[in-house]
């Protein structure tokens, strides 16, 4: 734990030196080429804003509206046949969607049930072992003004599901 | 697609919510949301400002090229497409390093620079090329090696071994990257057979 504590604090700090030496060292002349890139990034995040808006308002109205709770009632009798525990199915639905919203559904469940539970420690494992799809679509695709995504979402999707049981598989068995 | 999932996502919730009574709701929703990508992709700016400047440095001195050189042999195999030494490449394999770390935030700009040159090489069209969704596929399965986020929100809640979980989400994220790299070939074959590239 400490060793994870101290690289997560140092790594950054230790890429960006290295990077302004070797840079010196090369002489590129650094300041220049820091704000060129920078200009980039400004330009990037504005012409991400309308693709995030459609996406957000949508999953939003799916999700106030009840009809998310709706489709997690719906897959739960199934779920359990095959031994998931219900509890995990909106983590599982809103994962793709919402980071966000994942990341509260995942400290509720450590709440009721406790992080050492079956039940917290899925949720711990397929937070960190899957990642929101549709943000990551939309930001990287939108920011570079791709229409037609191909099977892209697809794809995604469908390893959000491998992901998934994947997690349920070696959570029960490891533990 | 998109279209039809954005659509069917709205127009579901709408009427979900006339059933429900739960217009107000929807109707808080809405405006909310909105406000909230703006505010998001705003707090990206600075963000996205500091590492595309940081990496444009690592580009002009002739460090991505190096590190693409490195992983070469790996990478070229997942995308066949990208010329050896394309600054694609490097973009690509450094938003691998920044996801691998958890460190969400460097990797998103990475990640755009990296579809900007795959565009790029596919002749600025507007629809995704394979590697594109090979990229997207692999960055969506997540490559997390450190969950840091949800190590965080365990100690929160007192638990007695918060990093216990750090070995099976590894595991999990294994599987889930070498599926999705499984699920794009099928995909990718399934194209090529139709004839439609």
């Amino acid at each position: 734990m400490q060793l994870i504590s101290f690289i997560s604090l140092w790594i950054i700090p230790a890429l960006i030196g290295f990077i302004l030496i070797y840079s010196t060292w090369k002489k590129v002349p650094a300041y220049e080429s820091f704000v060129d890139g920078g200009k980039e990034g400004i330009k990037i995040a504005f012409s991400i804003i309308p693709f995030l808006v459609g996406m957000l308002v949508a999953i939003t109205v799916f999700r106030a509206s009840g009809a998310l709770d709706y489709t997690v009632d719906l897959m739960k009798p199934l779920l359990e046949k095959i031994g998931v525990p219900a509890e995990i199915v909106p983590l599982a639905l809103i994962r793709p969607i919402s980071g966000t919203a994942a990341l509260g559904m995942m400290s509720d469940i450590l709440s009721v049930h406790g992080p050492e539970s079956y039940i917290g420690r899925l949720a711990s494992v397929l937070q960190g072992s899957t990642d929101t799809t549709f943000y990551v679509l939309t930001v990287y695709f939108g920011a570079v003004g791709i229409k037609k995504m191909g099977d892209a979402l697809k794809v995604g999707l469908l390893a959000d599901l491998v992901g998934i049981i994947a997690a349920i598989v070696i959570v029960a068995w490891m533990f | 697609m998109v279209n039809y999932i954005w659509v069917l996502m709205t127009i579901i919730g709408l009427v979900v919510a006339a059933i429900n009574g739960r217009m107000k709701e929807v109707n808080e929703a809405i405006f909310n949301s909105a406000n909230e990508a703006v505010t998001l992709c705003i707090g990206l700016i600075s963000i996205l400002v500091f590492w595309l400047g940081i990496m444009r440095i690592a580009q002009d001195s002739g460090l991505l090229e190096k590190l693409s050189n490195l992983f070469r042999p790996i990478v070229s195999r997942l995308f066949p497409e990208v010329p050896a030494g394309h600054p694609a490449m490097g973009y690509i394999l450094s938003n691998m390093m920044a996801n691998m770390f958890g460190l969400g935030n460097a990797a998103t700009p990475l990640g755009i620079k990296a579809m900007e040159q795959l565009k790029e090489l596919n002749g600025g069209k507007t629809a995704a090329s394979r590697s594109m969704i090979t990229f997207l596929a692999i960055n969506t399965s997540s490559l997390t090696i450190i969950p840091t986020t949800v190590i965080a929100i365990r100690m929160n809640y007192h638990s007695a071994s918060p990093t216990e979980i750090v070995g099976p989400t590894l595991i999990a994220t294994m599987c889930s990257t070498i599926g999705a790299i499984l699920i794009d070939r099928y995909f990718h074959y399934r194209r090529t057979r139709n004839g439609v590239k």
